[in-house]
């Protein structure tokens, strides 16, 4: 799997070149809403910053998880029922989605990592099935209708969240906070550690680490910040439906960051922005779109195993060897 | 009427029934999952769509061609064997030697595609099959009716375990199989034609998950959404059981069935997660699985 920010860490040129580059990605997201519908670019940040929380897992302790639409749809239901039930406050009730989410994760985290690799895939995958057959047979979640209407009402009972804009930049706020934090659990002394089970979990263990906690810590973290990504996706859309806990929303999160590059920052941000276009360019046309997405996952797989970002990483790593 | 804790007999036998037939389905399905990862260290996800294809396969032979149900009992896993080997040929072999998990991907892909594809032209309400003419009436057993078509599938779903069991324990292919299992390298330098080997097990696993399809299409409806529905609750057998060995898969996939139409009569709200329960305790009593080795 590429390693993207290390290398970034090494090279004091390529970091300012990555500064520089954040900066205009930051001005674009800002200015975007003017240009773009804000919908959209909502849609996008939410799947971004899911794919980030999944990448985490993947990308920095080789765990491939498929089942983290239990969490992203899990927390967007326990937002949902309780802005529209209970009358809370949004971002309280994004929190208790986040929460939500944690519990969960430490459920299935406990219970997963007793496995490893392919193993570890299956299981989360079967422990998820069983959370969206609870989804459709528990009063609360109202089976195949989900949970509609929900008021996106006053954040902080300060910002009306009613208006598109207002909503945007809210949701792009919690992005960038979902996006840093994750970046400083990779950066940390924890991230560290992490990365050491990824390479050579053996080796760990005998430097006296108890992987095991730090790979459910890892795996809590991973499902808290998709619930806060699910949380948010359900106040801007104001629904929260079976769609977001079924396999197939875990399959497509694996694919954003399978295409944008595994273990890289920015990769599943992008994998997310270039999925949610292409479903959306699609839908106006009779091309299937599960279709599409095996035919991406296909190719990636084959052709790309170190996506978008990854390979253009490897490229530049490759070139200034070529010169000396 | 005769009852046990409450539950009259016949309601009893007719889950136990239904059980034994999901569960015939259970452990065909993850018997072909442990032959490829045995051999190809490979997680075939596509192995519910291999299962629908071969269903499909019967539907379409008898709507456009004619051809009946006894010969699609032998031409539909051959087709879809057939597809497995250019799949396994053109893009399985280049991920050899690389993360299992790459496998895993590749083959949820095409699962995709499959489902998607079928989905698109089928639409995803159910197709009717009707049962053989031989097949079809019900057998009175004294302490409850049994259709004769479920009847069938319970016995010849155990036949064809226990014939992949033989072929893979007994007969000189099954040995070099095995042994290609536990070192490829050394069966390759014996002059065993090992690529091959690889391409005609993913050829059976697929033909096995077809055969299962068939047998599925006059019970359960031919639909799209057939296998991935399946294939689920089939990884979570296959946990349960580990995948170190074909009888292992075998067994668990039976009780397995069997606890689940139990559950149907004493519990019906936690039939449909029984099984993932189960395998959430086996994982923490015996993480390896019932019958698995620790790798």
């Amino acid at each position: 799997m590429a390693v993207g920010t290390q290398y970034l860490a090494e090279q004091p040129k390529l970091r300012t070149t990555s500064l520089v580059v954040g900066a205009i990605a930051l001005a674009a997201l800002l200015a975007a809403p003017f240009f773009l519908y804000p919908v959209f670019l909502m849609s996008i940040l939410c799947f971004a910053l899911f794919a980030c929380a999944f990448n985490l897992l993947i990308g920095y302790v080789g765990l491939l998880s498929f089942g983290h639409a239990a969490f992203f749809g899990g927390a967007a239901y326990f937002t949902a029922h309780a802005v529209k039930v209970w009358g809370w406050e949004p971002l309280s009730g994004i929190l208790l989605g986040v929460a939500g989410a944690a519990g969960m994760g430490l459920i299935i985290g406990f219970l997963a990592i007793r496995r490893q690799g392919i193993y570890f895939a299956m299981i989360t995958l079967a422990l998820s099935q069983m959370f969206a057959f609870i989804c459709l047979q528990v009063p609360f979640t109202h089976g195949e209708d989900g949970i509609q209407g929900v008021p996106r009402g006053n954040l902080l009972g300060l910002i009306d969240l009613n208006q598109p804009l207002a909503m945007y930049y809210v949701t792009l706020g919690i992005f960038l906070f979902g996006v840093f934090a994750i970046w400083r659990i990779v950066n940390s002394p924890f991230g560290n550690i992490l990365k050491a089970i990824r390479e050579n979990e053996r080796r760990a263990i005998s430097l006296g680490y108890r992987v095991d906690r730090y790979k459910l810590g890892a795996f809590v973290m991973s499902a808290a910040l998709a619930g806060l990504a699910g949380g948010t996706k359900a106040i801007v859309f104001q629904f929260a439906t079976l769609t977001d806990v079924q396999w197939q929303m875990s399959g497509e999160v694996i694919l954003m960051t399978l295409l944008g590059g595994i273990g890289t920052m920015v990769g599943p941000i992008v994998g997310a922005g270039l999925v949610i276009a292409l479903q959306n360019y699609f839908a106006a046309y009779d091309f299937p779109v599960t279709v599409l997405i095996g035919i991406i996952f296909v190719i990636c797989v084959l052709l790309f195993r170190r996506g978008i970002v990854g390979e253009i990483l490897e490229l530049l790593k490759r070139k200034p060897k070529g010169t000396v | 009427m005769n009852t046990i804790f409450g539950v009259p007999t016949p309601a009893l036998y007719g889950q136990i029934l239904i059980g034994l037939i999901n569960g015939s389905f259970y452990a065909m399905l993850s018997l072909g999952l442990a032959v490829i990862f045995g051999l190809l260290r490979v997680i075939n996800f596509a192995h519910g769509a291999q299962y629908m294809l071969g269903a499909f396969a019967a539907y379409l032979l008898l709507t456009y061609v004619g051809i009946g149900y006894w010969p699609a009992l032998i031409v539909a896993p051959l087709i879809v064997g057939a597809v497995a080997i250019v799949i396994e040929r053109f893009m399985l072999r280049r991920l050899y030697g690389i993360d299992p998990l790459y496998g895993l991907l590749l083959t949820f892909g095409l699962a995709l595609i499959l489902e998607g594809a079928f989905r698109h032209w089928f639409g995803a309400a159910g197709k009717p099959y009707a049962p053989p003419a031989e097949l079809t009436g019900a057998l009175n057993l004294g302490f409850m009716f049994m259709p004769i078509y479920r009847g069938w599938v319970v016995v010849a779903s155990l036949f064809i375990c226990v014939g992949t069991w033989l072929l893979i324990e007994k007969t000189r292919l099954g040995a070099y199989l095995r042994a290609a299992t536990e070192n490829a390298t050394l069966v390759q330098a014996f002059g065993v034609n090992v690529p091959l080997l690889l391409t005609l097990t993913y050829g059976l696993g697929a033909a096995l998950a077809a055969l299962a399809g068939v047998l599925a299409a006059p019970i359960y409806q031919v639909s799209p959404l057939m296998g991935s529905n399946l294939i689920i609750i089939v990884f979570a057998v296959v946990v349960v059981g580990g995948m170190g060995s074909i009888l292992g898969a075998i067994v668990t996939g039976y009780v397995l069935g069997v606890l689940e139409g139990l559950t149907k009569v004493f519990y019906p709200e936690a039939s449909s997660i029984v099984i993932f329960v189960i395998m959430a305790i086996v994982l923490l009593v015996r993480p390896a699985g019932l019958f698995g080795r620790e790798e």
